[in-house]
């Protein structure tokens, strides 16, 4: 019993103690990941997905980040397992599941190693489709959703431009009336996938005075005379996603890619990011999960001053940080997944968990990177160390993306009155 | 088709329950809270200079709130964890904070382990009063030279005949000067390490039983610290609570849900002050509009909502593992950690908001930015949750 004994035994010696305040006597250990809302079920899906990103995404990983690109026959591949329209119905070639499924899907892709990859393909099942099918015509659908489920169509979402972000109501890209449809000027910038995109969903200004209620979206697509990628951006990371700066110069859209009614563009917006938020959430989650266990791999191996690094006190104790922040995160994320999954209003909790998750990842990722030392800064050394450096820099963009920090807290305080 | 008229829209009024609690939880809540609203948080000033009386025990067990998760042939309720969550929350809107921490003991400290490892005997002597309210309850584990670290409590149990003789000294005890018994920690076996505590019921009307100080505080001054010694104090083998050389594993495991119940109350006692200050923050004007208008202290309401609910429900999914059988004491640490922490970081900031207002005594935030305090000191403290966590993942 020498010095620090009854803090080990704290931690250790009593975790195995059967005794429990419940009326349930017993009972298995229950995973984080088959607490509500998740079931069972969900465990097996998810077992098969990680399978396949081990298989088909990971091992590609170094290469992607490095080529700043990952081919588009990882659509594909994902489509050949069903993975594109989990949460869409069996009409349109998908799964027929909900939400929960797709939960589980972002929350394996971040085990994929590349924020970049999880980007790419979040970008065409997270937000590019989901409006497609809630607002889509039955003929749309056809031309769109289904191809989009096989993974034959490409999809990105088009809102922020050169001139504004955050502020929705300040688009300027502007669609004319013309006979037969649209003639469409402007610009969109941070479009991920944007390079790759066979159809964008783009928001328009279809009303001279612009603003929230003179906002459209026309379904813009690859080929269309006039449309282009301008340029490719280069980034802090996210290295193996394409983000795109789209140009429109007289492109004329047909009346049957308006999606959507005219001029109601901006509950179309609103519609879909409540699901975009709880998906960040989700993957900063999971990002988080895997950096706690490859700082915990690391801080068990690494030896010095004559021990693991992880048994000096300031490790640990970092550590401990880590997991709380994880913890926190998660229960506030799998709140607002509940809630969302059960209809109900949730857009309080989604916004904090929004913004709780996507500022703790950067922090777990920053203590991750100083517990990994040099071998953090560096690119991943086989058998050494993780691509630490690559975490940090994808995570970064969490607290900008989706809805800055700030936006966050306006939509918050403003719920508070303030 | 989704149109604009049946797309989600903003409805921040609703409210979103947790999964954990039923309607009749709710119809406790009431009852609670109509109890505390006008039978204690009335009297609050005035059991902060003086402590509050015994007569709240009395009459809460008359109520039925002391027993609320013990089975009914004890007198308890028969309710189920839940239902402590809920007195813990709503014991908060008495703003006294000392009077929380001193039933609390009685109810989530003291009680718990009398039920789990007390003999037949021991539950109809001490458990069927104690939820009664005719008799109080406390627990001695910390000493002048052990606190966090259980292996160095010194209090010893010697037996004699069929009797144990008790010498040592306990302090920092709640309820230590109103209660009618004491769980205390002691070493009966001083070779056989964590093997070596045992658990007795010691009736605090004992002879050699000196109840000394009558601790100052900085904050929860509505509760009573004692210090208590303990001169050969004999009591029959009888008196022992659970088994002879479990105690360190039967107060481990009592520590499980005084902390869990610690981060539900911190998690209320910060929710507490924040609307008490949101409430200041609309009314209170400078630069010409209610400085919750501006966008920095509106900032600062969002990221105290934040943690707030990401406490909120750490707690409320770590309490439903323990209800359901699981012994979660990494998630019960992380969930205490994360909640004194937090609470301590919303009331400093509430704290700020109301500026001179806070500082001074009317408005009440300087009382909860002390009383708040003790729960990173409390029932482990801060370091030691980091370290229960860090080995916990074998560091």
């Amino acid at each position: 019993m020498g010095a620090g004994g009854a803090e080990g035994a704290e931690g250790a010696g009593e975790m195995g103690y059967p005794p429990s305040l419940g009326n349930r006597a017993g009972g298995n250990p229950i995973s984080p990941a088959q607490a509500p809302p998740f079931t069972v079920d969900h465990g097996e899906l998810r077992a098969g997905i990680r399978s396949f990103v081990e298989r088909e995404l990971t091992p590609y990983a170094d290469e992607w980040e490095r080529e700043r690109w990952f081919p588009n026959e990882v659509f594909g591949k994902l489509a050949g397992e069903g993975l594109l329209g989990l949460k869409y119905p069996e009409e349109y070639g998908g799964a027929g599941g909900d939400y929960l499924d797709d939960a589980v899907l972002i929350e394996e892709l971040a085990g994929c190693n590349s924020g970049g990859v999880a980007a790419g393909i979040g970008a065409h099942i997270t937000i590019a489709t989901p409006p497609i099918f809630k607002f889509g015509s039955e003929e749309q659908k056809q031309r769109f959703l289904v191809p989009a489920i096989r993974g034959e169509k490409i999809a990105a979402l088009g809102i922020t431009e050169p001139g504004t972000g955050s502020d929705v109501a300040g688009i300027r890209t502007h669609a004319k009336r013309v006979d037969g449809g649209w003639v469409v000027n402007g610009a969109k910038t941070f479009i991920t996938g944007g390079v790759r995109a066979d159809v964008v969903v783009t928001a328009v200004k279809t009303s001279p005075e612009g603003g929230h209620g003179g906002l459209s979206f026309l379904l813009i697509e690859k080929g269309m005379e006039g449309f282009s990628v301008s340029k490719k951006l280069e980034k802090l990371g996210w290295h193996a996603s394409d983000t795109a700066e789209l140009a429109f110069q007289d492109v004329f859209v047909p009346d049957e890619n308006l999606l959507g009614e005219e001029n109601k563009g901006f509950y179309l917006i609103m519609a879909n990011f409540q699901w975009e938020r709880i998906a960040m959430a989700l993957g900063a989650v999971a990002a988080m999960r895997r950096l706690l266990e490859q700082t915990l791999d690391y801080a068990k191996r690494r030896e010095q001053f004559g021990r693991p690094i992880g048994q000096h006190q300031a490790i640990r104790h970092k550590v401990a940080h880590m997991a709380v922040k994880l913890e926190a995160s998660r229960a506030l994320t799998y709140h607002s997944l509940r809630l969302f999954h059960d209809g109900q209003d949730a857009i309080r909790e989604v916004t904090m968990a929004k913004l709780l998750s996507q500022r703790a990842a950067c922090e777990v990722a920053d203590d991750a990177l100083q517990i990994h030392g040099g071998a953090g800064y560096v690119d991943a050394i086989p058998g050494v160390s993780s691509s630490i450096q690559r975490a940090v820099r994808d995570l970064r963009l969490g607290p900008i993306g989706g809805g800055t920090d700030e936006v966050m807290k306006e939509i918050l305080g403003r719920q508070l009155g303030l | 088709m989704a149109t604009a008229e049946n797309v989600l829209k903003p409805d921040f009024g609703s409210s979103s329950k947790h999964f954990i609690f039923e309607e009749h939880h709710d119809r406790l809540r009431e009852s609670i809270r109509s109890f505390v609203e006008r039978e204690l948080a009335p009297h609050a000033e005035e059991w902060e200079e003086q402590t509050f009386p015994d007569s709240v025990i009395a009459r809460m067990g008359e109520l039925g709130f002391l027993g609320l998760s013990m089975p009914e042939q004890y007198g308890g309720q028969g309710g189920d964890y839940f239902c402590n969550l809920v007195l813990s929350e709503e014991m908060t809107r008495a703003d006294c904070a000392g009077l929380t921490m001193g039933v609390a003991v009685h109810t989530d400290m003291a009680m718990p382990p009398i039920h789990l490892f007390g003999s037949e005997e021991q539950k109809q002597e001490w458990l069927v009063p104690a939820i009664k309210g005719e008799k109080i309850l406390c627990l001695g584990i910390t000493e002048p030279d052990a606190g966090s670290d259980v292996a160095g409590i010194k209090t010893r149990a010697v037996r004699d005949g069929d009797d144990y003789v008790i010498n040592g000294s306990k302090t920092y005890i709640t309820n230590g000067h109103r209660a009618d018994v004491i769980v205390l920690v002691t070493k009966t076996d001083p070779d056989a390490g964590y093997d070596g505590f045992s658990l007795f019921l010691v009736p605090m009307d004992a002879p050699g039983v000196i109840r000394e100080q009558r601790l100052k505080k900085l904050g929860m001054h509505a509760s009573d610290t004692a210090l208590l010694a303990f001169q050969d104090v004999r009591v029959p083998a009888t008196a022992m609570l659970g088994q002879e050389g479990k105690g360190f594993y039967h107060i481990m495991w009592e520590l499980q849900g005084e902390r869990l119940i610690g981060a539900a109350g911190c998690v209320a006692g910060a929710q507490r002050c924040f609307d008490k200050t949101l409430e200041y923050a609309l009314e209170r004007e400078a630069f010409g509009r209610p400085i919750g208008k501006f966008q920095a202290i509106r900032h600062k309401f969002a990221d105290m909502a934040t943690k707030i609910e990401a406490g909120r429900q750490m707690t409320y999914m770590t309490a439903w593992r323990f209800a359901n059988g699981e012994y979660p004491v990494r998630e019960i640490s992380m969930a205490k950690l994360f909640t004194a922490q937090m609470a301590c970081e919303v009331t400093d900031e509430c704290l700020q908001i109301h500026g001179g207002a806070g500082y001074m005594k009317e408005y009440g935030i300087e009382r909860a930015w002390r009383d708040m305090r003790l729960n990173r000191i409390g029932a482990g403290s801060d370091e030691i949750m980091l370290d229960v966590i860090g080995r916990s993942y074998g560091l």
